[in-house]
């Protein structure tokens, strides 16, 4: 079968899969049904003769599900029902969202064919790549050499994210040490 | 063009999902959903018909390959969504501590 | 819990598998630029190996093994090192963040000038610090939660 029916198989089990892990009310199946969306992507990058993309998405997913799962589950709360306030902005949301969807047809249509790209940059880099980094993978060396700056500004932001969240989840404050000790 | 239609209601299921949601946990699998979705549309566009990927060994063709400059940008954008998720999980799970709830009404109605 | 970890199957398996998670990772960021993977996805294989320590032998013995503060200086000066090496390459040639070591034969282990360098630093760097968001989630102690 060609690649593009596997590819809307794919996109349509995907698009069940999160309506279905939305409405779920349990905590741990719907943080499941999400490892199941993030594993089609990565189906899908393999695909699309992406064998590095689909490497890093499959472990970086399994790492968002491991801290997910140990952050939410085991705590109990109660979720109140649902006012009618609420049910009616639901219905306002949907019908605003399906007239964006059709809308935008015609936008999608003016797209080049699925299957022809345009390769202006990249045809420099896929002939002189070997020559002038000496790296066999065109994809690392296009974020290791070619776009350097960028790899540079995206250590960065991972490196600020989680010292920004280490720092939040070490505080401790005065007031629950004093109620523990009291 | 069916492919980018689909793509792009996957986005719109996250934006539904981010808009009416009531509970912080689903709040953060919504942003989520519309991670993966702009991901996998910038890869589309990348993709050539009967090409391979882009990694050269002992002589292979070089003008048969798919684009790799898409691939370079999302392997960028994948790293930095991990990062947002600990960050967003971190202050979810404070805000537990401090109100009891998850609930996005409550949290916006109590003080102190 | 009443005692620390896991059963003992569990103990001695990891025991077994765990070196070899530690060298699959090293594989995957050495050849980085020969075969699909780089630094990224090695750095998430080591973190995952520290993971199933932490796991299955419990938190007493890990921070008895592994040292937090070494840890968390090992990650901050990776990527010092980073910068460091972009500015040499600044100060000969005139550009930031030059490739400038010899490129090599291709298809070795041994080329592309500093490419294997680069993946080393931000292989440890992302595996250390995954492991210690990890490790820092485990430490909240919540009521009706032990």
């Amino acid at each position: 079968m060609p690649v593009e029916t596997w590819l809307i198989f794919i996109l349509i089990f995907m698009i069940f899969g999160s309506i279905a892990a939305l409405e779920i009310k349990d905590i741990l199946s719907s943080i499941i049904t999400i490892g199941i969306v993030g594993l089609g992507v990565s189906l899908a990058f393999l695909f699309l003769q992406a064998p590095d993309l689909a490497i890093v998405q499959f472990l970086f997913e399994i790492f968002a599900l491991i801290i997910l799962v140990r952050a939410f589950v085991k705590k109990d709360y109660h979720l109140e029902a649902s006012s009618r306030v609420n049910k009616i902005l639901v219905g306002v949301t949907i019908i605003t969202l399906l007239a964006i969807f059709y809308l935008s047809i015609s936008i999608f249509q003016a797209l080049p064919e699925f299957g022809k790209p345009l390769l202006f940059t990249s045809s420099h880099y896929l002939q002189n790549g070997l020559q002038e980094t000496g790296s066999a993978n065109l994809v690392t060396s296009v974020i290791l050499d070619y776009r350097l700056y960028d790899t540079l500004g995206e250590v960065t932001v991972l490196f600020t994210a989680i010292l920004g969240s280490l720092t939040i989840l070490r505080i401790k404050s005065k007031k629950a040490d004093k109620e523990v000790l009291s | 063009m069916i492919v980018y239609l689909l793509c792009f209601a996957l986005f719109l299921v996250g934006l539904y999902g981010v808009l009416t949601k009531r509970d912080l946990i689903k709040i953060i699998l919504s942003l989520a959903i519309m991670t993966y979705a702009a991901n996998l549309f910038l890869v589309l566009f990348g993709y050539q018909k009967d090409a391979s990927y882009p990694i050269l060994s002992e002589g292979s063709q070089v003008l048969a390959m798919v684009d790799p400059l898409p691939q370079a940008l999302v392997l960028t954008s994948i790293v930095i969504e991990l990062g947002t998720t600990a960050l967003l999980v971190a202050i979810a799970v404070r805000l537990f501590q401090k109100y009891k709830t998850f609930d996005i009404t409550k949290i916006r109605r109590l003080s102190g | 819990m009443k005692h620390e970890g896991m059963t003992l199957i569990v103990k001695t398996i990891s025991r077994i598998i765990v070196p070899m998670i530690f060298l699959y990772g090293a594989y995957i960021i050495l050849h980085g630029h020969l075969t699909p993977g780089g630094g990224f996805a090695g750095g998430v294989i080591l973190a995952l190996g520290f993971l199933s320590i932490f796991l299955s032998y419990g938190k007493s013995f890990t921070m008895k093994w592994l040292n937090l503060k070494f840890l968390e200086e090992f990650e901050a000066s990776s990527i010092l090192l980073f910068i460091i090496l972009g500015v040499v390459g600044l100060l000969f040639s005139g550009v930031f963040l030059i490739n400038m070591l010899s490129k090599g034969d291709f298809f070795h282990l041994i080329s592309a000038g500093q490419i294997p360098i680069l993946n080393i630093f931000i292989g440890i760097k992302v595996g250390a610090s995954l492991f210690l968001v990890v490790y820092a989630l485990s430490q909240i102690k919540l009521e009706g939660e032990e």
